[in-house]
Parts: structure tokens; C-alpha cells; sequence
């Protein structure tokens, strides 16, 4: 029981740990991106259709990735090189993105999708308990872990993260020690899409195999929320995830145990309260926030200002 | 830019001049809640409309906004229609009901229909489909097959189409064990394939071995498939998307109402009304049944055939969740009783959100 | 080659003019491409989406009437991030402001005289307006981050709305069925000028042209502008940016709660589960199209209407599907943003070689 739970939660979680972390890194670079949910949708339907046209869940990943990297090319050259408002253009992406994937997507409705595979982890996979829900999942899974993973060591331990940092916290000091400002920024905002666009992938190359539209139906807003809960530290973005996929999930158990005698509403309404009292907890930590928010997020770079 | 200008003068010219051209007999124009790709509710709408398409040709035309909003968007769209010279407007979501009413009384010579309301006027009839009548046979069905005894039922909210359609399923599967249990799921979304295939996940590891649902996306049968257990189609066919699992589909086919009523205009014949059809008219069909051994089909096909006879599966004995008495033995529930359903039958393993 | 932007000396008031001129003209060639890509006539669908609207009566009335909550709600936002406060939840403020604004009309219904519809207005303005402090609370007591807490109360509030309409709230004579009871004629917004448009479009235009003298004119409006390009300054003078955060959320929200009880007085005449397509989010775009400031802004409501209005009529006319409108109004806002670039700097084209490409960011 507990075992088939958590299992749901994982595939829950996947989707909006990985574009969190995605955004996670923009952010930290100085840049608010609030066009996931555009981007995770192309991610989606470019993912699903090339899965379908060539038979391979692998190419399908690939070109979701390139999808969401190309969204944010277009983003990235508009606030960073026209320096146009940073949320009017996420809020623009996202239109954008949902009405171009719906455009793309048409041909593919009704249309069964492939799921990618499970990998089984040989030996591994057998251990009772730990075995399927730490060793059985599909590549994506893995490969969110191993972002986390990375973006934390990379973020923390390397030269390119301390530049990354530092551009995010005062660009007027990194472009006067000689580091490309945009260069970096343009980076970040690439890797983000990459991320969004894989997360938009897990949505319907595993999670529902399947093209409709709207699909992604408001994840990547959770995704932006996840980030400020984690205080932009990549291990609480896991932390983030999981609580918010293990709280609806439970929501839907809860009701089919019948063991809470509540409007469903405020069940639903459940993870985004939780969200507030979290990031209320967090941020009356007044020293940790103001270490961890990046200083010059959502602020234009110019640098012959 | 001054190229442009012109040119779009001479389209608006081209446009009038086209409109006079191509008059067709019947303009019918759709008003959907939902995208057309939702491969649920509003792309069975939409395949009607296709139909009426094919069936007249050139003598009818049809037009459709989709996504339309509930609210105000709502009327601002069908007023459009009023004023573009549709004839007749569907209006397919049951928001729509005040918006269509109102815009009705601004334009008495258009006729409209609105799909799920109870309102009516002179120019405006209502249309809805007995889908209860197939969830009664998927809920004979689930009791044949259910292993566990118990069925999930993934419900959106708690209106009464949703609440019959809930009491229809259990009676069905009470008639073949009466000790059936259903566990119900509220998800507050008519669709979200993530959040319904999380819930179809949840009642599977609750024990319920066959799924059903009251919302739109196909991610609830796909779950089935991947688990191994059973449910059935909602609105469209969806075997394609779970081979092994779908017994059957309770299909929403829209296209005889609408031929219908078209042809009616074409006529000159349209009158209001409240048309509330089921299988025996072809407004609601049982996808084929598969993966089911030849005795329970014969007893779902002997269900549909008695249906269609004129049988109503909301007749006594039905005894409410509270004990009380809906439906003495022998008595059928009238229309009214089973259009504003809030209560639900004895066995339903939920309490009713108010 | 390389493109590299200029800051100019002052703004160019002639690119402050052209820039969104180019901007609609750069969109109505990316639209007729696409029209054209898509097995269209492509000037039959311009014609349909930017000028058939304004060719007539009603559809004119129908714009008006879909830009008046866009453009209030938009006055209000624009206060917050001239200010530095990010609320990005007007949407819940919209519904807890028609939820306040409505309890008169569905609770009492036999309440019915003169004093009806402006209680229902200062209600629904106070709603709004409290649902925004909690935002703006917890960012001044503990320092949470408004733009998540704002957005996470939107998807609290639709919830709220949801649950009283299903239960509580709903019409006792309505079978059951998810709405409120009808409002009584003394809750219902009248329409003036003759039926031309609904009373809450000259209350907009009012509170827009009264924000505008006092965003430009006053000392409150010095604050708000000071605050918002620098705290440090602005607290040397003595303002306190606790306090102006109280009173940008405050505004905004109440702004936002009036235009919902409007919307819903006006429009709906009642509540339904859902209230706002979207309005909360779109008034977000109109406020930086309108450049953070009330006449713009008004302009810039009008505008996204217009799209709105346009989509629809090439949809019904055309058969072409609301996904191409919606990817219209994406580029439409790209292409305004991207050429407001221009009012700021000049484009300069550097070669590769020149001395000066030192200065590039590129």
C-alpha cells in the first residue's frame, strides 16, 4: 500500500521537480522566466509528435528538450538583448506556448502515445520495497535525480556556479570583473527550457502517454512556486516536489478511504496552502532568505548604463 | 504598410461580396466550452456538427467558436452568432444557460438550443442525453468482472448528471451482487489527465479492480491498461488507447439530434422543446464490448435491448443512502426526480459534497 | 555584425509614438503569414481580427465592455509595480471581491433599494482589498515573497468560489445546479448613454484619469515612483516601503474586487463556478503594455480587447481555430515589448572589428 503510493507520488513529483529546477538556475542567474507553463506545454506536444513520427521515446525526449530550449531562446533574446519586462514576457510565452502547441498538436488527438519504458535496474530492481520504487522507474525519473544532483554540485562546488551567483546577485560587479553578464544569463535561460521541455516530455511521453490540450493543466505555475519555497536551494526543490505531489495524491486517497468528512475544495486548496504556511515558515528566517534570493532577479542588465 | 491597407480593403469588399455569393439555406453555429481536440465532451459536439456537414452540404453551413468561458465571454460569443446570421446556435455547456436565455430575448427569430439546462423559451428548446441508461449497463458489467467486489468511479463534481450517473452505475452492479461496493473520487476538474490518472492510481491501490470516470481525458483507462485492471470509455470510444482494459464506451453521439433539428429548420418546422434521449433514440451507444466472456455481453446486450424497449433503470425498489425510500418497488422516477438528483443510492461508499 | 542597443539621452517621444505602430504592423504580417501557412486568405483575416470589430455598433460595445475590468484591474496592478510589489494574484482578488460584493444580493435577497448597489460596490472593494493585504502582510511581517503567495491565493479563492456556488450559496430553485439565485434589478449594474455600455465603464475611466493626476501630480504618486526605482532614496526622504506596500496591495485589490462585483453585477447577474476568464492574469500583460501608466494603460486594454474580439470573428468567420488567435496575441504583446526597446535605446549595428564592440553585452 504505502509502496503503491509513494510510486504515485513519484511520477507526480517528476514533472514539477524537473521544470523547478530548470527555473531554479534562471532565477539564480538574475532572471524571472514566467513563461514554464508555456514552454512545458511545447514540450509536451513536440515530444509526443516526434515520439510518434519516428516510433522512439528517445528521439521524443530529445526534441521536447530542443522545443523548450527554442521557447526560451525567444524569451531569452527578448528580456536580455531588447531588455523588455521580464513577467510580461513570461506571461506572453506562455499564451504563446499554449496556442502553438494546440496548433501543432491538432493532428495528434485520439492518437494512442508510446510510453517510455521502465528501466529496471538489474539486481537492484529485486530488493523488495526499495526495488520498485527507487530502481524501476523510466529514464526521466533518473534523470531528474541526476539533475538535482548536478545543479547542486555544479551551483555550490564549481567556478561556473560561483559565477553564475554572482551575476545573479550584483551583475554590476560580475561584468566589471569581466564576465559576460548576458552570456551567462543566456545560458541559464536555455538550460531552464531544456528542463521545462524535458518536464513537458514526462507529461506525455510517461505520465499520460498522450497528446490533448491544456495538458500540462498548470504545472508550471506549481513549478515557479517550488523554486521560492526551496529558497533556491536545489535539495528543497526535491523536498518541494515531493510534499506537493505526496498532499494531492493523498487528497485522492484520503476521499477513496473515506476517512475525512470535508468539502473536496479544500482539499484541492490543500497543497497551495501548504505552500503559503511553507514559504512563510522559510522566509520568516530572515538571514537564510536574504542569502539564498538571488539580489538582482527580475532586474535588466544593461551594461553601458 | 500602405499596401497592406489597401489590400485589406479590397478583402472587406471580397468579403461582403462573398457572403451574398455562397448563401446557404441554414447557417448552425456551436458554442464549446472545450477545445475540439479534448477527444471528450466537446469533440463529440464537434463530430455532430461535422455530421450535419456532411449530411447537407452546401444547404447548410456551420460555424463554432470553441473555449468559450463560462461568464461573460459566454454571451458575448452567442450574441455574435445572433448577429452573423446563424439561424439556429447550439449552445453546448450547461453555463451557457443564463448567457442563451438572455441573448434569445434580443433575438426572437433565432432559434437556439442549449444542451444540459432546464430553461426554455420560445425560441429557445434544450437537448441533454439518459447517460445514465449506459452507466447502468457498465455497472452490471463491473459486478460480472470485479474480482475485489469493488469498482472507483472518478467523479468531477457533484451535479446532478454526475450524482444519477454515479446512482445508475451502482444500481446496475447491485442488480447482478448486491454486495458491490463503489468508492467515488472527487477531482473538481473536468479535465486533467494528471490528476485523473493519479486518482484512477489511488482507487486502484484502494482494491478496486474496475475504473470508471465522469471526466473527459482518456488518462484513467491508460492507467487500467498499465495496471492490469478494467474500466470503461467516457464520451468517446477510447479502446485505442487501452486495448486489454476497455469493456466497453458509453459514447455521447450528438449527430442524429443535430441532423434532426437542422432538418427541422430546413423545413420550416422548428419548434421549442426538451428533448431527453437515451439509447433507444441513438443519442447514447455502447461501443462495441470487448474483452468480456460471451455471457456477460449477452446480458449487457439484453440490458441495452430492455432499455431501448422503454425500461428506465431508475425504477423502484431504490432505497437512499439514508435508508429512506426513493422509488417503492415497481415505480419508475419521474424525469424531474432523476434530472435534479442529489442523493445517492444506498451502497455508494462516499458522502454526497453539499 | 553584431546587434548592440544604445541607451538614448532622453526618451525619443517619436518612437514612444511609432514603436507600437510598428509593433501591430509587425503583427498583422506574422498573422497573415500564418493565415497564409494555414490555408487561409490572409487579408480577409486581418480584416476579420483587427478592423471588422471597429466597423460596428456591437461589436465596438463588446470590446468596451471586455477591456473596462482589464483596464481597472490594470490601474491597480500598475500602482504595485510602479512600487516594487509584485502581485501577481489579482485574479483571486476579482473573485473574493465579487464573493464580498455578492453576499447582499444572495443572502438577502429582499434587501432591495437605493443603497444595494453602491453597498455592493464598497463591499466588493473591500474584499478585494483584504484578500490583497494578505499577501502584502506577510511580505511586510515576515518577508515572504508576494508574487507566490499572491498567485497561490488565486487558486484558494476560485476554490472558495467554487465550494459557496456548489453548496451554501446556491440558487435554492436551481435544481441543484452550480449557480447562485439571479440578482434582483436594485443589485444589477444599469447600463447609461442609452444602453451604449455598462456603468462600469465610465467608473473606470474615472478611476484611470484620477490615478493618472494622482500618480503624476501628487506626493503620494512621487512615493510611489520614488520607491519603486529606489527604497534607499526614498527612505532618506522618510517613506516607509512597509507602508507602501499596505497601500499598493490595498489599491490593486480593491481595484480588482471592484471590477469583479461589477463584472458580476453587471455582466453575469449572478455567480457561476467560474467568474473570470482569465482576467486577473490578463490585466498583468495590459499594465506593462499600457507602460505602468493609467492612460496607457487604457489604450492597451482596449487593445487586447480588440484581439479578443478579433479572434473570435475569425473563428466563427473562418473556421480557423482559437489556437491561432491565441498565438496572434502572444506575438502581438512580443512585438510591443520588443519595439518599447526602441523609445529606450537605439539599435546599432557594430562590426566585428570596431574598437567600440568592448562595450558590447552581446
Amino acid at each position: 500500500m504505502f509502496e503503491a503510493v509513494l510510486l504515485t507520488v513519484i511520477t507526480a513529483a517528476t514533472p514539477i521537480m524537473i521544470a523547478a529546477i530548470g527555473e531554479l538556475v534562471v532565477e539564480r542567474s538574475g532572471v524571472l522566466n514566467l513563461g514554464v507553463e508555456g514552454m512545458m506545454i511545447m514540450g509536451a506536444v513536440i515530444g509526443f509528435a516526434v515520439a510518434n513520427q519516428t516510433g522512439s521515446g528517445s528521439l521524443g525526449v530529445v526534441a521536447a528538450i530542443l522545443a523548450g530550449m527554442g521557447m526560451s531562446a525567444l524569451f531569452g533574446f527578448l528580456v536580455l538583448i531588447l531588455v523588455t519586462n521580464q513577467v510580461a514576457t513570461g506571461l506572453a510565452l506562455t499564451i504563446l506556448g499554449i496556442g502553438f502547441s494546440g496548433l501543432i498538436g491538432e493532428a495528434f488527438i485520439g492518437v494512442p502515445g508510446l510510453k517510455l519504458p521502465e528501466l529496471f535496474i538489474p539486481g537492484l530492481s529485486e530488493i523488495p520495497f526499495i526495488g520498485p520504487v527507487f530502481f524501476q522507474q523510466d529514464a526521466i525519473v533518473y534523470l531528474g535525480f541526476a539533475l538535482v544532483a548536478a545543479v547542486a554540485y555544479v551551483l555550490f562546488r564549481t567556478r561556473l556556479g560561483l559565477v553564475l551567483r554572482a551575476v545573479g546577485d550584483n551583475h554590476g560587479s560580475a561584468h566589471a570583473l569581466g564576465y559576460s553578464v548576458i552570456r551567462v544569463r543566456f545560458a541559464a535561460i536555455l538550460f531552464g527550457g531544456a528542463c521545462a521541455g524535458l518536464a513537458g516530455a514526462y507529461m506525455s511521453l510517461a505520465y499520460t502517454p498522450q497528446w490533448v490540450e491544456n495538458m500540462t493543466a498548470g504545472r508550471g505555475w506549481i513549478a515557479l512556486a517550488l523554486v521560492v519555497f526551496s529558497s533556491w536551494l536545489p535539495l528543497r526543490v526535491v523536498v518541494g516536489a515531493y510534499l506537493f505531489g505526496a498532499v494531492s495524491v493523498l487528497n485522492l486517497h484520503a476521499q477513496a478511504v473515506e476517512i475525512l468528512d470535508i468539502p473536496s475544495q479544500f482539499l484541492s486548496s490543500l497543497p497551495y496552502l501548504a505552500t503559503i504556511v511553507v514559504l512563510v515558515l522559510i522566509s520568516a528566517n530572515r538571514r537564510l532568505t536574504l542569502v539564498n534570493t538571488p539580489a538582482c532577479l527580475g532586474k535588466p542588465f544593461v551594461p553601458d548604463r | 504598410m500602405k499596401s497592406i491597407l489597401k489590400a485589406t480593403v479590397a478583402a472587406a469588399a471580397m468579403v461582403v461580396a462573398g457572403s451574398a455569393a455562397n448563401a446557404a439555406d441554414v447557417k448552425a453555429c456551436f458554442v464549446y466550452v472545450g477545445p475540439v481536440g479534448d477527444f471528450g465532451w466537446t469533440y463529440q459536439h464537434d463530430q455532430g456538427r461535422l455530421a450535419v456537414e456532411e449530411k447537407f452540404g452546401d444547404k447548410v453551413e456551420t460555424a463554432y467558436l470553441e473555449s468559450v468561458p463560462e461568464g461573460p465571454d459566454a454571451e458575448r460569443a452567442i450574441e455574435r452568432f445572433a448577429r452573423e446570421g446563424c439561424n439556429i446556435i447550439f449552445t453546448t455547456s450547461f453555463g451557457y444557460m443564463n448567457p442563451t436565455i438572455k441573448v434569445a430575448k434580443k433575438f426572437p427569430d433565432v432559434k437556439f438550443e442549449h444542451a444540459t439546462g432546464y430553461k426554455s423559451a420560445d425560441n429557445v428548446a434544450t437537448y441533454n442525453s439518459k447517460f445514465h441508461e449506459g452507466r447502468y449497463i457498465i455497472g452490471q458489467i463491473a459486478a460480472k468482472q470485479s474480482k475485489s467486489g469493488v469498482a472507483g468511479y472518478i467523479a468531477s463534481f457533484p451535479i446532478p448528471e454526475v450524482i444519477a450517473g454515479i446512482n445508475a452505475f451502482l444500481l446496475g452492479a447491485q442488480s447482478v451482487n448486491p454486495d458491490f461496493k463503489l468508492k467515488v473520487v472527487w477531482v473538481n476538474t473536468w479535465f486533467d489527465p494528471g490528476k485523473e490518472a493519479d486518482a484512477a492510481k489511488a482507487l486502484i491501490d484502494q482494491g478496486a479492480d474496475i475504473i470508471t470516470q465522469h471526466t473527459d481525458s482518456t488518462a484513467p483507462l491508460q492507467v487500467a491498461q498499465e495496471r492490469g485492471v478494467h474500466g470503461f470509455g467516457q464520451a468517446s470510444d477510447m479502446i485505442n488507447f487501452a486495448k486489454d482494459a476497455q469493456y466497453t464506451a458509453i459514447i455521447d453521439d450528438w449527430a442524429p439530434y443535430y441532423i434532426h433539428r437542422v432538418q427541422d429548420m430546413l423545413d420550416g418546422k422548428w419548434e421549442t422543446g426538451s428533448s431527453w434521449d437515451g439509447l433507444a433514440e441513438g443519442h447514447v451507444v455502447m461501443a462495441p464490448y470487448t474483452n468480456l466472456p460471451d455471457d456477460v455481453v449477452k446480458m449487457a446486450q439484453e440490458t441495452e435491448a430492455k432499455i431501448k424497449g422503454g425500461w428506465e433503470p431508475f425504477t423502484g425498489p431504490i432505497t437512499k443512502q439514508d435508508g429512506s425510500v426513493a422509488a417503492e418497488d415497481g415505480v419508475r422516477l419521474d424525469d424531474g426526480a432523476i434530472l435534479g438528483m442529489n442523493w445517492y443510492v444506498q451502497g455508494v461508499d462516499d458522502k454526497l459534497p453539499q | 555584425m553584431r546587434i548592440e542597443l544604445v541607451k538614448r539621452k532622453e526618451h525619443s517621444q517619436l518612437m514612444a509614438l511609432l514603436s507600437p505602430l510598428i509593433a501591430v504592423g509587425l503583427t498583422a504580417l506574422a498573422a497573415g503569414i500564418i493565415f497564409a501557412v494555414t490555408g487561409h486568405n490572409p487579408f480577409v483575416g486581418l480584416y476579420k481580427f483587427f478592423i471588422e470589430p471597429l466597423t460596428q455598433q456591437w461589436s465596438l460595445e463588446a470590446t468596451i465592455e471586455k477591456a473596462t475590468p482589464l483596464i481597472l484591474i490594470g490601474c491597480g496592478l500598475a500602482v504595485c509595480y510602479l512600487s516594487n510589489n509584485w502581485n501577481i494574484g489579482a485574479e483571486g482578488q476579482f473573485v473574493v471581491g465579487a464573493l464580498f460584493g455578492s453576499f447582499l444580493p444572495v443572502l438577502f435577497p429582499s434587501f432591495e433599494n437605493a443603497a444595494t448597489l453602491p453597498l455592493m460596490l464598497i463591499f466588493g472593494a473591500i474584499g478585494g482589498a483584504l484578500w490583497a493585504l494578505i499577501p502584502a502582510i506577510l511580505k511586510t511581517r515576515f518577508n515572504t515573497n508576494e508574487i507566490l503567495t499572491s498567485l497561490m491565493l488565486v487558486y484558494v479563492a476560485s476554490l472558495i468560489l467554487d465550494y459557496l456556488v456548489r453548496g451554501p450559496w446556491r440558487d435554492p430553485d436551481g435544481y441543484n445546479f452550480p449557480e447562485s439565485r439571479i440578482f434582483s434589478d436594485a443589485a444589477t449594474l444599469p447600463d447609461v448613454f442609452g444602453g451604449l455600455m455598462s456603468l462600469a465603464t465610465p467608473i473606470t475611466l474615472i478611476v484611470a484619469v484620477v490615478l493618472a493626476i494622482v500618480l503624476a501630480k501628487t506626493l503620494k504618486g512621487f512615493e510611489i515612483r520614488v520607491m519603486g526605482e529606489s527604497p534607499r532614496a526614498g527612505g532618506f526622504a522618510g517613506f516607509s516601503s512597509k507602508r507602501l506596500t499596505i497601500f499598493a496591495f490595498a489599491l490593486a485589490g480593491a481595484l480588482a474586487g471592484l471590477a469583479g462585483t461589477m463584472e458580476v453585477s453587471g455582466g453575469l447577474n449572478q455567480l457561476l463556478p467560474v467568474i473570470s476568464p482569465g482576467y486577473g492574469f490578463t490585466a498583468i500583460i495590459v499594465a506593462f503594455l499600457g507602460r505602468l501608466n493609467p492612460i496607457g494603460i487604457i489604450v492597451a486594454g482596449f487593445v487586447l480587447a480588440l484581439s479578443y474580439i478579433g479572434g473570435e470573428g475569425v473563428q466563427s468567420a473562418m473556421g480557423v481555430s482559437n489556437k491561432i488567435a491565441s498565438v496572434i496575441q502572444g506575438l502581438l504583446l512580443f512585438f510591443v515589448l520588443a519595439c518599447d526597446t526602441l523609445i529606450l535605446y537605439r539599435i546599432r549595428m557594430v562590426s566585428r572589428r570596431a574598437p567600440s564592440g568592448e562595450a558590447s553585452h552581446v
